[in-house]
């Protein structure tokens, strides 16, 4: 059921007709949201005068939820933000815990992280680059992808046990040792996802059509691009350096060689361009340590009970979204008094009235889906 | 610039602000008041250049309101955090929405998860929250709901 608000009323100034603007809703049911996401739009003709987001339909307070977890608890929740980037949403937080605790993780834990995290990266741009296809009208790339995500998944279910909610960083290092194929499968499917890459070239970025749907389409320039808080692919794609890998290394990234994407066209073809590109970097780590997978423990010694030293602690990574930060406020319980996500989807979809505006309703899911939204990430 | 460096820059342009020591970013106590002419100074100045609000969020401390800003440069990558105490009964703090667009999101998140009313703030209504909720703000201590909310 629509919200029925005054809002929606107050926005249809020609409802009496005079001004000939009208308001349709998208969402919250639709299949190109992606999700539950509500959107307002205000149309002079097919021209957007307006887009206004609703969120909220799948807001479940994860951040009230945290304060009665323990530190132990609360990364459980944080896989059901982003769901596409568990491993990575894990991640941030067992870095906060750990930088509170100073808590040295040993070597292996740190490769496996680094290398699950960008297993994770390539399995949602992936489903972004399926998805996005379909919602400009192609059909075929969906199936494409949604089988080299496959075999990503069987990689990931048969080390940690989970498909798509991981859990599998704890603070201290990983939950347990990854499986004895895991190397094996991996460099498999590096070996197959390298031919790949190149059909997703072939099959969809020269396509003629694709292009004149996507090119000149939303473009954000990058002022606009740090002003409104973006991250990750969308400020790349307007040709601001904003990697959290490259910029405040965490874990091994400032030991791994790969280069920071960067479009300087700001729009949604050169958004494309920066998530394709990043899949073949992370190509690019994941074959520089699939074999220098170092011996020893796979999690630190840590104490049953956690407690964190009284203070504030924020920690950022990249995610396949942006950036991702944690900010703990801890008293010095077992519990924290209060856990912030800046998650990367929220400012990312604050940016869509600003680059919509002027542009046919046609073009709105070209912008959408560059954008890369997914939902439980902004309303957590 | 180093932390100390942005010590006495800071204290250049506001005399009144005081430093909380630890962390590892320099955080900087501030009056509401003071607020809006300091966020103006953070952006514009040549050798701050804060152009990136990554964090805009509030603590409620039980006694009072901590407005907490999370502030970067993309060209000199220095990192500040700004606090600001509110009176939990009146909280208010002019808005920033103009110098950095993400906080027009991001102050209505914190307006109706914990009742902050943002000054001049353009379009301040309900953002997660659904239509008709009033007067109490998830995201305070004393916040109670018997029904909704799994105790764990």
């Amino acid at each position: 059921m629509y919200r029925q608000t005054e809002i929606i009323k107050e926005a249809v100034p020609g409802s009496n007709g005079e001004t000939g603007e009208f308001t349709i809703n998208v969402g919250p049911q639709h299949p190109a949201t992606h999700g539950v996401l509500h959107l307002v739009i205000t149309l002079s003709g097919e021209t957007i005068k307006k887009v206004e987001p609703h969120l909220g339909y799948i807001h479940r307070s994860i951040e009230k939820m945290c304060e009665s977890l323990t530190y132990r608890q609360f990364i459980y929740v944080t896989s059901r933000m982003d769901y596409l980037s568990s491993h990575i949403n894990n991640h941030a937080c067992a870095l906060c815990v750990e930088k509170g605790m100073q808590i040295e993780v040993p070597p292996r834990a740190r490769v496996i992280r680094v290398l699950m995290d960008e297993l994770t990266r390539i399995a949602s741009h992936e489903l972004w680059w399926g998805a996005m296809a379909m919602d400009l009208g192609a059909f075929t790339p969906f199936f494409h992808a949604f089988r080299e995500r496959e075999s990503i998944n069987d990689i990931m279910e048969e080390t940690c046990g989970a498909r798509l909610t991981m859990n599998y960083m704890v603070p201290g290092g990983v939950m347990q040792d990854i499986h004895p194929n895991f190397q094996k499968r991996v460099k498999e499917f590096i070996r197959l996802y390298k031919r790949k890459i190149d059909e997703y070239d072939e099959l969809v970025t020269g396509n003629i059509i694709f292009q004149n749907r996507m090119k000149g389409v939303g473009v954000l320039t990058p002022e606009d691009a740090v002003s409104y808080g973006c991250s990750g692919p969308v400020t790349r794609g307007s040709g601001v350096s904003s990697d959290i890998r490259k910029l405040y290394p965490y874990e091994i990234y400032d030991k791994l060689e790969f280069d920071e994407v960067l479009e300087t066209g700001g729009d949604s073809f050169a958004r494309y361009l920066v998530r394709i590109r990043e899949m073949q970097q992370s190509i690019r780590i994941i074959e520089q340590l699939i074999d220098q997978i170092p011996e020893g423990d796979f999690q630190a010694k840590t104490k049953a009970v956690l407690k964190l030293p009284k203070g504030e602690f924020y920690t950022r990574v990249e995610t396949a979204r942006g950036e991702l930060g944690v900010y703990i406020v801890s008293e010095g319980g077992t519990t924290p008094y209060r856990i912030k996500f800046r998650s990367p989807g929220f400012s990312n979809l604050s940016v869509l009235d600003h680059i919509a505006r002027g542009s046919k309703i046609g073009d709105l899911v070209a912008m959408m889906g560059t954008l890369d939204l997914v939902i439980p990430d902004i309303d957590r | 610039m180093t932390n100390e460096e942005l010590k006495i820059k800071i204290t250049e342009l506001l005399p009144a602000a005081s430093f909380e020591e630890g962390g590892e970013w320099l955080t900087i106590s501030i009056e509401p008041g003071d607020w809006l002419s300091l966020a103006q100074q953070l952006r514009k100045d040549e050798a701050l250049f804060f152009d990136y609000l990554f964090c805009l969020t509030c603590v409620d401390w039980k006694t009072h309101l901590s407005m907490v800003y999370h502030l970067s440069s993309t060209q000199y990558r220095h990192t500040i955090v700004v606090k600001a105490k509110l009176d939990r009964n009146k909280p208010e703090i002019e808005t920033v929405s103009q110098i950095w667009r993400t906080a027009e999101f991001h102050e209505r998140e914190v307006y109706e998860m914990f009742g902050v009313n943002f000054r001049n703030h353009p379009d301040l209504r309900l953002l997660i929250l659904p239509d008709g909720w009033e007067g109490k703000n998830p995201l305070r201590k004393d916040f109670e709901d018997p029904v909704n909310m799994i105790r764990l």
